[in-house]
């Protein structure tokens, strides 16, 4: 047996040895990266130094004295700097939150239209689809805001819709429950309800998991609450009143009240954001129908599932693991979109940090602010998202 | 023996021959639902296509975008200068026929159809009798030419016409720009630049320079270098995260604070430094996309045949990475196109900029809807026509097919 005999080549020297160059290679980089940032920053704060605004987030609690439009919570001229703040992001989540809910409705809608056998309504899709898509969500923005939402009807003029909603163009007023005296009973009750729906949903969704016959459990729940509701509703009127009326506008001297009122800047981004988002998704949902392949659908007609069922149970499921990932990524989009509230005047969390930016001149500290909030939103999204994706995915080997 | 009908000959069974009612029947009103849909969506577009109609020629007054269009479409760009413009639209239009020449091997007929509605639309304009508008025909004249030239020699052309138009956009830069205090080409300040044009350069400008940051950084996220790829990926994740109105103003508020006294820098280049830094993020991800399209036994290869690090990158993986996500990059060049849209909240005055100044002009109070329809109909042609003409290459190129 031979034993092997050490190389007599040289070593390699440490500058050509692969493991050597690796570490010199990051250190080079991580230390131009740190120098160039520790330069810009140091140019920075010197520089804010010497204008006389050095860096720091104690103008936060000074009072902001500027109105905001349009606030989910307590808001006035006194309140702080910070506050405003937490008024555009809450704004910011209203307008996000809606936005995807009725942007995925819309889209799934047109989504199906785009693959529907009818002609007509496939084109009518299409070209829905190809016209938002290829224009600026900022141009339509402006679009709507000047030529729809303040070219309404002034008050006195309202176009009525049979006395349930009214649009003008200070607003949208339309009907809207209000709480009246059986609702504090009530509330409890529905709480109620919503907890058993739930429960009942889980029981069916553990059966069918148990079973392999996966009942339609999301039907079951849902049913069970309304039911509930609906037989607390009798029960809460007769021991405390009607729970919830409906609060109709009426025109009172130079403007509407009662009902909710939808100012024309929330509904210019509003239904902005939706339309032009709905039409991105539309080709998603589409393009994840259209990749399930064909035998699919041939294997579920011929073991005799109706068409309802075949969407249900064979085609949506799959369907769905290709339409997530791009889904996620519009979700993502449409809350960064609503970034360009500003150029309508809605209050979102942009459009108040600007405000700020050019009242108290705290660009830096504002942008720093901003870009953290958007990039928590972005984060809790996708976090939110590729759980869901997981949930989903093609259980693989 | 009998002799055989060819098939092609043979006429399908009565009930799949093609008729007007048979196709009606089947694609318009196949069930009860189908026919109340398809009145009900009949009647809307019927309403839609009138309506647009009656206000297209009745009611919108198009003296606003007429008396503006000059500004419309390049700003306060010299009129001296605009001979470089039009050489460029020469040159455009001689690169995309050359392109269709080559590689459209049977033209069809919405290409038939583009090119009809370019020489009427040039025709039409031509006998309106503004001057210049005898170089759109010239523009078309090109193409034709060029479309010729590439059907004849596609083989000796192919080359030269792809470098031509790799180096389009780089051109582009530099002619617009200028360079030298005067003479031929002279350098044309940036706060001249306006409208159309100013929105085509900043998505030009874009796309150049944030493709070798791009590319950069997605190799980088590749690498097996800790800290190369997590600095990569924190720029890129970081980047993507926020919207680009925050990376503008950051740039327009932060960037002069980065830089040590004394240097500024005019708002035009802070718009286009915040527009690369956002694309390079974007860029990153797309080329990754190729780089994972790219199979195992490709570095394999490389590594066998005793290619360095470098080598097996720049000769085997990125060329093929490259050529893969060419298509993703027209559809980025697209969307930076529409992002430009932006720089108007920053105040510069690009298509949407200039067409809200024009609107605050007393001259022109409530014409908000014709402006904006002009404007949003210039945005949808170039969006559309790019997303159009890409597909087509990518069809006659058969990305995607081996």
């Amino acid at each position: 047996m031979t034993t092997l005999k050490k190389s007599d080549h040289a070593p390699v020297p440490f500058w050509r040895d692969e493991r050597y160059l690796k570490i010199i290679i990051q250190v080079i980089v991580v230390a131009l990266v740190v120098f160039s940032g520790f330069y810009l920053v140091r140019n920075l704060v010197t520089g804010l130094e010497d204008l006389g605004i050095p860096l720091s987030f104690r103008f936060l609690k000074i009072e902001a004295q500027f109105d905001i439009g349009e606030t989910l919570i307590e808001y006035s001229r006194t309140s702080t700097y910070a506050r405003a703040l937490l008024v555009g992001i809450l704004n910011t989540i209203k307008v996000s939150f809606l936005g995807i809910i009725f942007a995925t409705i819309f889209g799934i809608i047109v989504g199906i239209a785009r693959l529907s056998k009818n002609w007509l309504i496939n084109k009518l899709a299409a070209i829905y689809v190809e016209a938002l898509r290829n224009i600026p969500l900022l141009v339509f923005l402006i679009f709507l805001s000047t030529t729809v939402f303040h070219k309404l009807p002034r008050v006195k003029e309202a176009l009525s819709a049979w006395g349930w909603a009214y649009l003008t163009n200070r607003g949208i007023y339309v009907v809207w429950p209000q709480p009246a005296d059986g609702w504090d009973v009530y509330r409890w009750f529905l709480l109620g309800s919503f907890v058993v729906g739930l429960i009942v949903a889980i029981i069916k969704y553990r059966e069918g998991v148990r079973t392999g016959r996966m009942p339609l459990y999301w039907l079951w729940g849902s049913v069970t609450f309304i039911l509930l509701a609906g037989v607390t509703w009798v029960i809460a009127q007769f021991i405390a009143g009607q729970p919830l009326v409906l609060d109709f506008p009426y025109l009172a001297g130079r403007n509407f009240k009662g009902g909710q009122s939808l100012s024309p800047e929330f509904m210019a981004i509003f239904t902005g954001l939706v339309i032009y988002t709905s039409a991105f998704i539309a080709e998603i949902v589409r393009a994840g129908i259209q990749a399930v392949s064909k035998g699919q659908r041939e294997a579920a007609t011929s073991l005799g599932l109706t068409g309802f069922q075949t969407m249900r149970l064979v085609i949506f499921p799959q369907a769905l693991r290709v339409i997530i990932p791009p889904l996620t990524s519009q979700y993502l989009n449409l809350t960064k979109n609503s970034s360009l509230a500003i150029a309508v005047g809605y209050p979102d969390l942009f459009a108040v940090g600007s405000t700020i930016i050019n009242q108290a001149g705290r660009a830096v500290e504002i942008i720093l602010i901003m870009m953290g909030v958007y990039l928590t939103f972005s984060l809790l999204t996708s976090l939110f998202m590729n759980w869901y994706n997981k949930h989903t995915r093609l259980v693989e080997r | 023996m009998t002799t055989l009908t060819p098939t092609k000959d043979v006429l399908p069974p009565p009930t799949e021959r093609f008729t007007v009612l048979g196709w009606m029947k089947k694609n318009l009103f196949g069930s009860i639902g189908d026919a109340i849909l398809t009145v009900v969506g009949g009647a809307f577009l019927v309403w839609m296509i009138y309506s647009l109609l009656n206000w297209i020629f009745n009611q919108a007054q198009w003296a606003v975008v007429t008396d503006n269009l000059s500004l419309l479409m390049k700003g306060q760009y010299p009129a001296e200068a605009d001979w470089r413009l039009w050489s460029l639209l020469f040159l455009l239009a001689l690169v995309v026929g050359l392109m269709w020449g080559i590689s459209i091997k049977r033209p069809t007929g919405a290409g038939w159809t583009l090119l009809i509605i370019a020489v009427v639309l040039a025709v039409w304009l031509f006998s309106l009798g503004r001057e210049s508008w005898w170089r759109l025909l010239v523009i078309d004249a090109i193409a034709i030419v060029g479309y010729g030239l590439g059907k004849r020699f596609p083989r000796g052309l192919s080359r030269p016409t792809y470098i031509l138009a790799l180096a389009y956009m780089p051109i582009v830069i530099l002619i617009v720009r200028g360079f030298g205090e005067d003479g031929f080409l002279a350098y044309v300040p940036t706060n001249l630049w306006g409208g159309l044009l100013l929105s085509l350069l900043l998505a030009i400008f874009a796309i150049v320079f944030s493709f070798p940051i791009g590319v950069a950084l997605a190799l980088g996220r590749q690498s097996d270098l800790p800290a190369v790829k997590g600095l990569s990926i924190l720029y890129i994740e970081l980047i993507r995260g926020v919207p680009l109105i925050t990376l503008l103003f950051m740039g327009q508020l932060m960037l002069p604070l980065f830089l040590p006294a004394g240097i500024t820098i005019d708002r035009v280049i802070r718009a286009i430094v915040a527009m690369i830094m956002f694309a390079a993020a974007y860029m990153a991800e797309n080329v990754r996309g190729g780089l994972q399209s790219i199979p195992k036994g490709q570095y394999e290869a490389a590594d066998a045949i005793g290619l360095s690090g470098f080598q097996k990158m720049v000769f085997i993986i990125l060329p093929q990475a490259l050529r893969a996500v060419i298509p993703v990059l027209v559809g980025q060049f697209i969307g930076l196109f529409k992002d430009t849209t932006l720089v108007a909240l920053l105040g510069l005055l690009d298509l949407l900029g200039i067409a809200r100044g024009i609107l605050a002009n007393p001259n022109y109070i409530g014409r908000q809807l014709e402006v904006f329809s002009f404007i949003g109909l210039i945005y949808w042609v170039f969006s559309y026509g790019m997303s159009y003409a890409s597909q087509r290459l990518e069809s006659a190129l058969g990305v995607g097919e081996r």
